[in-house]
């Protein structure tokens, strides 16, 4: 008897049925496709692929991929996950979210999954403002913000999210923005091989509430000015091999290539260096450029396969338990 | 030999200072007692605060023990002899000490400095405040320290003894065989402190036979209970067992998601010794993350459940929610405490009746039942399972602190005489979608992910009837609300049952006052009242006989340990005049108190 291959699965056959409800013009869209695009690539089996969310424009997201799906509750996801995974670890699990449902109202649970490090893959689609409840700042808007519920500007001070899921001892983090495509897909294909916490920042644009929020950076033609893109081993290098960083006692500093300096004088990046993933998380537009792709990346025990390996562990040494002797308990007594 | 007198039913308690080992002595005392024989009931008594300063009434702790040759249902109304480590615990509960009861007083600590500790000017053992009740001074620390001399122990460490001596005079006053004690002192101490704690009870036995303080000693004899095999049990013991012997009827892993909180904590620690049982426990970062959790596990296809007391079921609302949306199924346990906020952690109370019913934003009915005694915590905890993986709904379990930590005798049931209800995963494609109903019961499928074919979307978005796809159609929406609350009301529940005399007087309770009501009834009933009880063991949906039962009767009383919760429950449903009988003290009714409650409802059948 032969068995037929399964048909690859392509793009396609992850997109619902269901009419996307986002703005036109929203930076959702072409996060929804990579993502879509990188599940065919990776050929993850829809029946093995749950997408999480909270509230929030984008935890919408569940309901336009054609895999299991849970849009739950503001804040939430990742406890929902944590359940879920550690009850199931070979499903693929991925949360999406943004940065009110991630930082502020979920900003404990996000904390407490990466520090257990669950191996899940987290998309923050950050755009700096609260979309679905039309235009509040949020836990990343910069300071001074002029929104609906700060009309004067806001006095809160932004949240470095990379720089807190470190602070978090993330095993995994990257940078990408929704139109970087390529980069894009390749920042979630890494997040998918990594098991652990995958803390995936997307900056986002809102066209409606805060239109422009990351211009200064992903404009065509200043792109390569003013992000850092990331490669494992390689010295890091921008603005065209023109400009690199190197390290000025514990602070990064902007150097010229050239009239002595080369790119072999730069600092070379190495992902699994927790101390320069601080200093990379902390590095921002205008005195440095945005670093993009994989900041962080070391592999640590999961929370859900540690979770099973001890129940594996005890019914080696216990064996399954015997119902019955667990409700009859160690003292008894006959009666008549 | 002094004289041995048999008696039926006994009521002692032990109180101390919170670092006395009085629940230790407690619970040394009733294992010993279920190993004789005895029927028995407990009510562990202890402060918030884990050391409050020494000697004070707030560090005061106590572990009352009830013992019969009967079927008893409460822990007793008053004790007949106290032990009083210090002036404090005296002080803390002399008020329920039988008239002629008897004080056992550890002398050494009747000082004028413990007198100013436990805000005494006098000392209570000679200024004549006890003149009503017998009064043993017994020296316990100069003896205890003398025989244990020789061991080597600093005058802390001898001093943590005397609850042994205290219980060794207890042993030799009810007649009792000390033996489990000794072997369980020999497993959980260490070399110098198991000599010395075995010493210093054959102390406090061999003194309490020689002196002359104690003319007679009691013997309890066995209890007539059912034949079989018994043993003793928590509450929180008979909860956790029950949600595994659950899980497993169901056939599915058991996922407990909690965040430690008095008195509900026990739970957790329990279940987290059962990992070889197919549990998997999950301490999480708050009570939301706990319900998140237990959630995601059954959206996983395990049962999820959580357990938490008032102040965690407040911070789950939302989750209980986004379950009642989804339609899958949990177990929410809550151990009440006296309420509200913070409210009284260790004591008891009923007053989370309505939270349960209704704690939760939109229309979101769902299961509740509650316990009505320790061993109840088991049967309670498999019902809840059931009705939750039959129904796809969360099921909120009540107990209290009251049923968490009292303990009795337990008849072992056999496992394999317990129905299964094994789950069925849906996995079949043709036709499936995601909210299309079981007829009978109106359940949606369960579905685990992983299954090909079935890939779908949940969340807490309306869902369109069948599809389960969002829906802000308004005739959707009012219809999904109908199928909800009707999918609750046609679970099928036991028609509630009456016990005394028809047509006269009916109490009727729900949960831990089960004990209370039925004795006191039975207590009037002896005394020639016309009264019946009722005990409910599902609040939602409420027996379908229940209006019929309630109109049978002149008058209708609810004892409850809240402001009323159910009686206004009751008057909704039934549109009968329920007249609440209500205590919010964070203890548990009194048989007396329900008793007397009857005396000025009733009139006597001879009368």
């Amino acid at each position: 008897m032969t068995t037929e291959p399964k048909p690859l699965l392509t793009k396609k056959d992850y997109m619902s049925d269901q009419i996307i409800r986002w703005c036109p013009g929203c930076g959702d869209y072409a996060i929804l496709a990579q993502a879509q695009t990188v599940f065919a690539e990776l050929q993850i089996p829809r029946e093995n692929l749950v997408v999480v969310s909270g509230i929030g424009c984008s935890s919408r997201f569940p309901y336009y991929v054609s895999s299991y799906g849970f849009h739950t509750i503001h804040g939430r996801a990742p406890t929902i996950a944590t359940g879920l995974k550690v009850s199931r670890p070979e499903l693929s699990v991925w949360i999406v979210t943004g940065d009110g449902d991630a930082l502020s109202i979920g900003g404990n649970h996000t904390a407490h999954m990466i520090r257990r490090n669950v191996d899940v893959q987290v998309l923050l689609i950050n755009n700096r403002i609260y979309g679905l409840t039309k235009g509040q700042y949020s836990p990343t808007s910069e300071a001074g913000k002029k929104t609906k519920s700060s009309p004067f500007g806001s006095v809160d001070h932004p949240m470095l999210p990379l720089a807190f899921a470190l602070g978090c001892d993330a095993s995994f983090v990257a940078r990408s923005v929704d139109v970087f495509t390529v980069q894009q897909r390749d920042v979630l294909k890494a997040a998918y091989h990594h098991r652990g916490t995958s803390f995936v920042e997307i900056y986002q644009n809102c066209n409606i509430f805060n239109d422009g929020a990351w211009d200064q950076l992903v404009d065509k033609t200043i792109r390569e000015e003013r992000c850092l893109f990331l490669e494992h081993g390689k010295p890091m290098v921008f603005a065209g091999g023109k400009k690199g960083i190197k390290l000025n006692g514990m602070r990064p500093t902007v150097v010229d290539i050239g009239a002595g300096i080369t790119a072999d004088d730069c600092l070379v990046h190495d992902e699994t260096d927790p101390f320069l993933g601080a200093i990379l998380a902390r590095m921002d537009y205008p005195d440095f450029p945005v670093p993009m792709g994989v900041i962080h990346r070391k592999e640590r025990p999961t929370f859900d396969r540690e979770m099973n390996a001890q129940v594996e562990e005890i019914v080696a040494a216990k064996g399954k338990g015997d119902l019955q002797a667990l409700v009859t308990g160690r003292e008894t007594w006959m009666v008549g | 030999m002094k004289p041995l007198q048999f008696v039926d039913d006994v009521v002692i308690r032990f109180a101390g200072d919170s670092g006395d080992g009085m629940q230790v002595t407690g619970s040394q005392f009733t294992n010993t007692t279920a190993l004789a024989g005895n029927d028995l009931s407990t009510f562990p008594d202890f402060p918030a605060e884990i050391r409050a300063p020494a000697g004070t009434l707030a560090g005061v702790s106590g572990f009352q023990i009830r013992f019969s040759s009967s079927d008893i249902f409460t822990p007793g109304d008053a004790p007949e002899v106290l032990f009083a480590m210090n002036p404090a615990a005296l002080k803390a509960n002399i008020a329920d000490l039988k008239k002629g009861g008897m004080v056992v007083a550890n002398q050494e600590k009747f000082t004028p400095k413990d007198f100013e500790k436990a805000g005494l000017t006098s000392n209570p053992l000679e200024d004549g405040s006890l003149d009503e009740y017998r009064v043993v001074k017994v020296d316990m620390a100069r003896m205890t320290k003398e025989a244990i001399e020789g061991l080597g122990l600093g005058t802390k460490e001898v001093d943590r003894t005397k609850n042994f001596f205290a219980l060794g005079m207890a042993y030799w006053l009810y007649n009792r065989d000390p033996m489990a004690t000794e072997a369980w002192i020999q497993q959980k101490f260490k070399p110098p402190f198991v000599e010395a704690n075995l010493r210093a009870m054959r102390a406090g036995h061999a003194y309490a036979e020689t002196v002359e303080l104690f003319e007679t000693r009691f013997e309890v004899p066995k209890a007539d209970l059912p034949a079989g095999r018994y043993r003793n049990i928590l509450g929180s013991q008979a909860l956790a067992i029950g949600l595994v012997v659950g899980s497993q009827k169901a056939g599915v892993p058991l996922f407990l998601g909690s965040y430690p909180i008095t008195p509900a904590s026990d739970i957790l620690h329990q279940l987290a010794g059962y990992k070889q049982f197919n549990v998997q426990t999950f301490q999480a970062e708050d009570e939301i993350a706990a319900i998140g959790a237990a959630i995601g596990a059954s959206f996983g296809g395990a049962i999820g459940v959580t357990t938490t007391s008032g102040p965690g079921m407040a911070l789950k609302g939302e989750a209980i929610g986004l379950a009642v949306m989804t339609e899958l199924p949990l177990v929410i346990v809550n151990v009440q405490r006296g309420g509200p906020s913070t409210g009284l952690p260790t004591k008891t109370e009923q007053s989370d009746l309505m939270q349960a019913m209704y704690g939760r934003n939109g229309e979101a009915p769902l299961a509740v039942l509650a316990a009505s005694s320790p061993t109840d915590c088991f049967d309670a905890a498999v019902e809840a399972v059931r009705v939750a993986v039959t129904y796809m709904c969360p099921v909120i379990l009540l107990t209290d602190g009251y049923l968490a930590n009292g303990s009795e005798p337990w008849k072992v049931p056999d496992v394999s005489s317990i129905q299964d209800f094994a789950v069925k995963f849906r996995t079949e494609p043709e036709g499936f979608k995601a909210y299309l109903r079981d007829a009978g019961t109106l359940a949606r499928p369960w579905v685990r992910p992983g299954t090909p074919g079935l890939e779908h979307r949940i969340g807490g978005i309306e869902k369109a009837e069948h599809t389960g796809n969002v829906s802000y159609d308004p005739v959707n929406h009012e219809r999904m609300i109908h199928l909800r609350a009707e999918k609750i009301a046609r679970i099928e529940v036991p028609d509630v049952e009456v016990h005394g005399d028809p047509g006269e007087l009916l109490l009727i309770g729900w949960g831990s006052t089960a004990g209370a009501i039925h004795s006191g009834v039975d207590m009037a009933r002896a005394r020639g009242h016309k009264v019946a009880y009722a005990h409910l063991r599902w609040l939602n949906p409420l027996p379908k006989n229940l209006p019929a039962v309630l109109r049978s009767f002149k008058k209708v009383l609810v004892p409850e340990m809240n402001m009323g919760q159910l009686s206004r429950i009751l008057r909704a449903e039934t549109l009968v005049d329920c007249i609440a009988i209500t205590k919010v003290q964070g203890q548990a009714f009194k048989v007396s108190e329900i008793y007397k409650t009857i005396l000025n409802h009733s009139t006597r059948s001879d009368a």
